[in-house]
C-alpha cells in the first residue's frame, strides 16, 4: 500500500510538473489571440474591401495593416459596423459589438455561443448575427444556432428569431428544432432572408420585421445573401451527402425563381458578400493548414474564382460615406414594435440613436443611448447633455463625458409614443429616433 | 482489500454488520478514477466545440458530423466491452483499464493531431471507443466489490465522485484557457496528464478484478449462486429479463434532459446565458442526492426508489404544465436531481446481484444499453409529437406514457431481490 502511494504520488508530481510546463510555455507563447480595440486611424470612411485578418484576428481594408478592432466575424453596412468577438473561456459566449465610422463601440451584447454569421443591412439600422449554440441541441451530434436581430431604429433587440411565426410551404409551423442562421437585409429595412433548418431540411425564408411573419420560399438553401439591386439570392447549395464538401454556391434569380450555380466548385462554408452587384466574396479554407483565404467568382456562372486576400474571412465591401444629416428617419416611424414578439419586455436594452449637434444645429457627433428599463440605467455613449426624451432625461456629466448619470426610470417604451423634439443647447442632443 | 470485499460474495456471512456500512476501497479507488477521468474528459468536451469552430474554423455541420459519428457505435462497443470482460473469468480491471487508457491517449492524438480533421476524428474515435469499452466493466466491479445489502450505497458514493469531476472539469479547463489566454492545445496536455493519472490510479489502487484469484471466484460463483442460474445467458434469466424491460419501458417514457431544459427556458424566458446552467444545477443535485439516495435503496430495497425516481420525473412533467415561475424551475432541477440519484446507480445495484458474477459485465452492459437506446427511441418521439402538436400536449402525452410504463413497471420489477 505504501509503495503504491509513493508511486503514485510520485506520478502526479511529474503529470502535474508536465502540465504546468506546457501550461506555462502556452503562456510565453501567447494562447490565443487577445482582444484588440481598433486603431484611431482606422475609419470606414475609406471606401475599399474590408475583412477579418487570419493572422492576427483583426480587421483590416486591403490592402493595408489589419488596424481595425479582433473581431471573429465582421460586417459592415451604412455607418454602422458589426463584430462578433469570441469571449475567452467557457462557456462560450459571443459579444456582438456594433460600431460607429470610427470604430466607438455604441452598444455591446452579449450572447451564448460561438461567433457564426454577421450581418448589416445596407442603411447600417439594422444588424443580425448567428452563434453557433453548444449544450441545447437536442439530439447527441446535431448543433443549434441563435440568431438576434437588432434595430438601431428602435433599439429593439429580438433575442432569438426562432419566436417568429413560420409558415412551412404554405402551412404554419411549429417545431422544436427550428433553427435560423445567415439572415441577411433586403434595401427596405423590413424584409429579411434567413436559412431555416427542421426536421432534416434547410429552407430559404423571408420574413417581414413588421408583419412579424416569416415564410419559406425554396428548400436547401443555406446563408442566402440578396444582390445590392434585391434581384437574387447568393447562397450555398448541399450538393452531396459527402461531409467534407457537402455544398456549392448558387445565385437564384427572386424573378421566376431560377438558380444557377458558380464557377467556384470547391465547397463554400460562408455567407457569401456581394463585392458589387456582379461579384461574390467568400472565404475557404487555406491551402496550407489553418484559417480561410477570401476568394472571389462572378455571380453569373461565368469566370474562375479568383484568390482575393489570403489569410482572410468576412470580406465585406464599404461603399464610400453617403450619410448625411437629412437622411434621419421622421419620428413617426418609430412604434412597430410587437409585443408579442420576443422582445425582451423586461430589462431590455434599448437603444436611441443620438445626433449631438452644437449651437448652431450641426453635427457634431452621432452616438447611441442605451436605456435600459428595468435597471433605470441609461448610458449615453458619444456626447450627450441635457437630453429630453419624453419624460426621460439623460443628463451627461460633461459635453464630452462619455457617460451619464441615470435620472429618472424608464417607463415601458411600448407605451410611450410621444416624443418632444429635444431642445439643442450649447452642445445638445436631439433624438433621431426611437 | 480484494479477498474481503470481493472474495466473499454471497457465501459472506461472517462478515460483521459494522463493516457493511463502509465503502470498500475498490468503490472509492474507482470513484477516485472516474472523478479524474471525467474531469480530464470533461474539459476537453467543454472546450471542444470551441476549438474545432472558433481555432480549426470548422463548420456547425462538420463538427456535428465528428461528434456523432461515433455516438451510434458506443452502444455496441458498450456491449463488448462486458463480453470482453466477463471472457475468460473476469478481465474487468484490465478491460476498463483498457478503457481508460484510450479516452487519455485521445487528448494526445488532439494535441498531435495539430488541427488535421482525420487526426481529429481519430482521437474522438479513440475516445468514444474507450469510453464505451470501460463503462460496463467499472459497473461490474463496484458491483462485485461491494457486499450486495450495501450496494446502493456503493454506486451512490461512485457517481457522486462521477459527477464531482463532471463538474469540476470545466472549471479546470476554464482555469487552463483563462491562464493561457486560450490555447486549446494546454488544455488538452493538461487532459492528457489528467487522464493518465486516473489510469494510474486504477493500476495501481483497483485489485485486478478477479484475475489473480479467477478459478477461485469463478468456482465459488458458479457453486454458490443460490439459484443455479445459467452464467453468460444474462437475458435467459427471467428475473434480469423483467429488470430490463422495465428499464428500457421507463426509458422510452423519458423525453430527453434537453427538452426540459429547453421547457424550462422558454416558459421562463430564462436569460440566454443562465441556459447551460441548468444541467450543472440538475448535477449538483445529482451530486448531493446520490448517496442518500443509495442508502434508501439498501434499506428498502431498490425496487421503490427506482420507481420513485421516475414518479419524480413525472412530477418534474407536470411541472413543466404548471404555470412557469422560478419556484417552478427550481423545482424541476429538484426533481430531475432526485430522479437521477434514484435511479442511475440504484438501477445497477439492483441488476447487480442477479447476474452471476462470470455475466454481470456483459449483463450490466446489455441493460446499460436497452435502457439508453429506449431513451433515444423516448426522445426521438417526444420531438416528433413536438412538431405534430406543439410542446405541450407533447408533454402532456409523455407524462401520460410515463405514467403508464409506471405501472406496468410496478408489476414486472421483480418483488423480492435475489442477493
Amino acid at each position: 500500500m505504501k509503495a503504491r502511494s509513493v508511486v503514485l504520488i510520485a506520478a502526479a508530481l511529474v503529470l502535474l510538473g508536465g502540465s504546468l510546463g506546457y501550461v506555462l510555455h502556452a503562456r510565453q507563447r501567447g494562447g490565443g489571440q487577445r482582444l484588440v480595440a481598433a486603431e484611431s486611424s482606422f475609419t470606414l470612411d475609406e471606401p475599399g474591401l474590408y475583412y477579418r485578418d487570419t493572422a492576427t484576428g483583426r480587421v483590416a481594408r486591403s490592402p493595408g495593416v489589419p488596424d481595425g478592432p479582433s473581431c471573429v466575424r465582421f460586417h459592415a453596412g451604412g455607418d454602422r459596423a458589426l463584430c462578433l468577438r469570441a469571449l475567452p473561456g467557457t462557456p462560450a459566449r459571443t459579444q456582438a459589438v456594433v460600431y460607429d465610422r470610427r470604430f466607438t463601440e455604441l452598444q455591446t451584447v452579449t450572447v451564448p455561443g460561438i461567433p457564426n454569421r454577421a450581418r448589416v443591412s445596407a442603411s447600417g439600422q439594422l444588424l443580425s448575427w448567428t452563434t453557433f449554440a453548444v449544450g441545447d441541441s437536442y439530439a447527441a451530434g446535431t448543433f443549434s444556432t441563435r440568431t438576434s436581430i437588432l434595430d438601431l431604429r428602435t433599439g429593439y433587440l429580438v433575442k432569438s428569431v426562432e419566436s417568429i411565426p413560420l409558415t412551412v410551404d404554405g402551412a404554419r409551423y411549429h417545431a422544436a428544432d427550428v433553427n435560423y442562421w445567415g439572415v441577411n437585409f433586403a434595401a427596405d429595412d423590413n424584409r429579411f432572408y434567413a436559412t431555416v433548418s427542421t426536421g432534416g431540411r434547410t429552407h430559404l425564408v423571408e420574413g417581414d420585421l413588421r408583419a412579424w411573419s416569416a415564410r419559406t420560399l425554396r428548400d436547401n438553401v443555406e446563408c442566402p445573401s440578396l444582390s445590392p439591386d434585391g434581384t437574387r439570392i447568393a447562397f450555398k447549395k448541399k450538393v452531396s451527402a459527402d461531409p467534407a464538401a457537402p455544398w456549392r454556391l448558387h445565385v437564384l434569380e427572386l424573378a421566376g425563381m431560377r438558380e444557377h450555380p458558380l464557377a467556384e466548385s470547391r465547397s463554400v462554408d460562408d455567407q457569401a458578400a456581394w463585392l458589387d452587384g456582379e461579384t461574390l466574396g467568400y472565404a475557404l479554407p487555406a491551402q496550407e493548414g489553418k484559417g480561410t483565404d477570401v476568394w472571389s467568382v462572378p455571380a453569373d456562372g461565368s469566370g474562375t474564382p479568383h484568390l482575393l486576400v489570403p489569410g482572410g474571412s468576412s470580406p465585406v465591401t464599404v461603399p464610400a460615406a453617403s450619410i448625411s444629416p437629412t437622411t434621419m428617419r421622421p419620428r413617426a416611424e418609430v412604434d412597430r414594435a410587437r409585443p408579442d414578439a420576443d422582445v425582451q419586455p423586461r430589462g431590455a436594452e434599448q437603444a436611441r440613436q443620438l445626433e449631438v449637434v452644437d449651437g448652431r444645429g450641426d453635427l457634431v457627433e452621432r452616438g447611441v443611448a442605451r436605456l435600459d428599463a428595468e435597471e433605470g440605467d441609461e448610458q449615453g455613449v458619444g456626447r450627450t447633455e441635457d437630453l429630453l426624451l419624453g419624460e426621460v432625461s439623460l443628463a451627461a456629466e460633461d459635453c464630452a463625458g462619455s457617460r451619464s448619470q441615470p435620472t429618472k426610470r424608464q417607463p415601458n417604451r411600448w407605451t410611450r409614443r410621444n416624443v418632444t423634439t429635444p431642445s439643442v443647447g450649447r452642445c445638445g442632443a436631439r433624438a433621431l429616433s426611437m | 482489500m480484494y479477498l474481503a470485499t470481493t472474495g466473499r460474495r454471497s457465501d459472506a456471512p461472517s462478515r460483521p454488520a459494522g463493516t457493511g456500512r463502509r465503502v470498500p476501497g475498490t468503490v472509492i479507488a474507482l470513484g477516485t478514477v472516474s472523478l479524474v477521468t471525467d474531469v480530464s474528459s470533461e474539459m476537453v468536451t467543454a472546450v471542444l466545440p470551441l476549438y474545432l469552430v472558433l481555432g480549426l474554423g470548422l463548420s456547425p455541420l462538420q463538427f456535428g458530423f465528428l461528434d456523432g459519428l461515433f455516438n451510434g457505435a458506443t452502444a455496441l462497443v458498450r456491449l463488448l466491452g462486458g463480453r470482453l470482460a466477463d471472457h475468460g473469468g473476469g478481465r474487468h480491471r484490465t478491460v476498463a483499464g483498457v478503457g481508460y487508457l484510450l479516452s487519455a491517449l485521445s487528448r494526445l492524438g488532439l494535441l498531435l493531431a495539430d488541427g488535421a480533421a482525420g487526426g481529429i476524428a481519430a482521437a474522438l474515435a479513440a475516445d468514444r471507443l474507450g469510453k464505451g469499452v470501460r463503462t460496463a466493466p467499472r459497473d461490474a466491479l463496484i458491483s462485485l466489490s461491494a457486499p450486495p445489502e450495501s450496494l446502493g450505497r456503493a454506486f451512490g458514493v461512485h457517481r457522486a465522485m462521477d459527477t464531482t469531476g463532471a463538474l469540476l472539469g470545466p472549471l479546470v479547463a476554464f482555469a487552463v484557457l483563462w491562464a493561457t489566454a486560450d490555447a486549446y492545445d494546454a488544455v488538452f496536455a493538461v487532459s492528457f496528464a489528467t487522464g493518465l493519472f486516473g489510469v494510474l490510479v486504477l493500476v495501481l489502487f483497483v485489485p485486478a478484478g478477479t484475475e489473480p484469484a479467477a478459478g477461485t471466484a469463478a468456482v465459488a460463483a458458479a457453486g454458490s449462486r443460490p439459484t443455479g442460474r445459467r452464467r453468460n445467458r444474462a437475458l435467459g434469466d427471467p428475473v434480469f429479463r423483467r429488470v430490463v424491460t422495465a428499464a428500457a419501458l421507463l426509458g422510452a417514457a423519458t423525453i430527453g434532459d434537453s427538452f426540459l431544459y429547453l421547457l424550462l427556458q422558454r416558459g421562463l424566458d430564462l436569460p440566454p446565458l443562465i441556459f447551460p446552467l441548468l444541467p450543472l444545477g440538475a448535477a449538483a443535485g445529482y451530486l448531493l442526492l446520490a448517496v442518500p439516495a443509495g442508502r434508501i435503496a439498501d434499506r428498502t430495497g431498490r425496487r421503490i426508489p427506482f420507481l420513485c425516481g421516475h414518479v419524480a420525473l413525472l412530477a418534474a412533467y407536470l411541472t413543466l404544465m404548471a404555470p412557469p415561475g422560478w419556484p417552478a424551475a427550481v423545482l424541476v432541477l429538484v426533481l430531475l436531481a432526485v430522479f437521477y440519484a434514484a435511479t442511475d446507480g440504484v438501477l445497477m445495484a439492483l441488476a447487480g446481484p442477479v447476474l452471476p458474477l462470470d455475466g454481470r459485465a456483459s449483463g450490466l452492459a446489455l441493460l446499460q444499453t436497452g435502457q439508453a437506446l429506449a431513451r433515444l427511441v423516448g426522445a426521438a418521439g417526444f420531438g416528433a409529437a413536438w412538431t405534430w402538436c406543439g410542446p405541450r400536449p407533447a408533454l402532456a402525452v409523455a407524462a401520460l406514457a410515463l405514467a403508464a410504463a409506471l405501472v406496468a413497471a410496478w408489476r414486472i420489477l421483480p418483488e423480492r431481490e435475489v442477493s
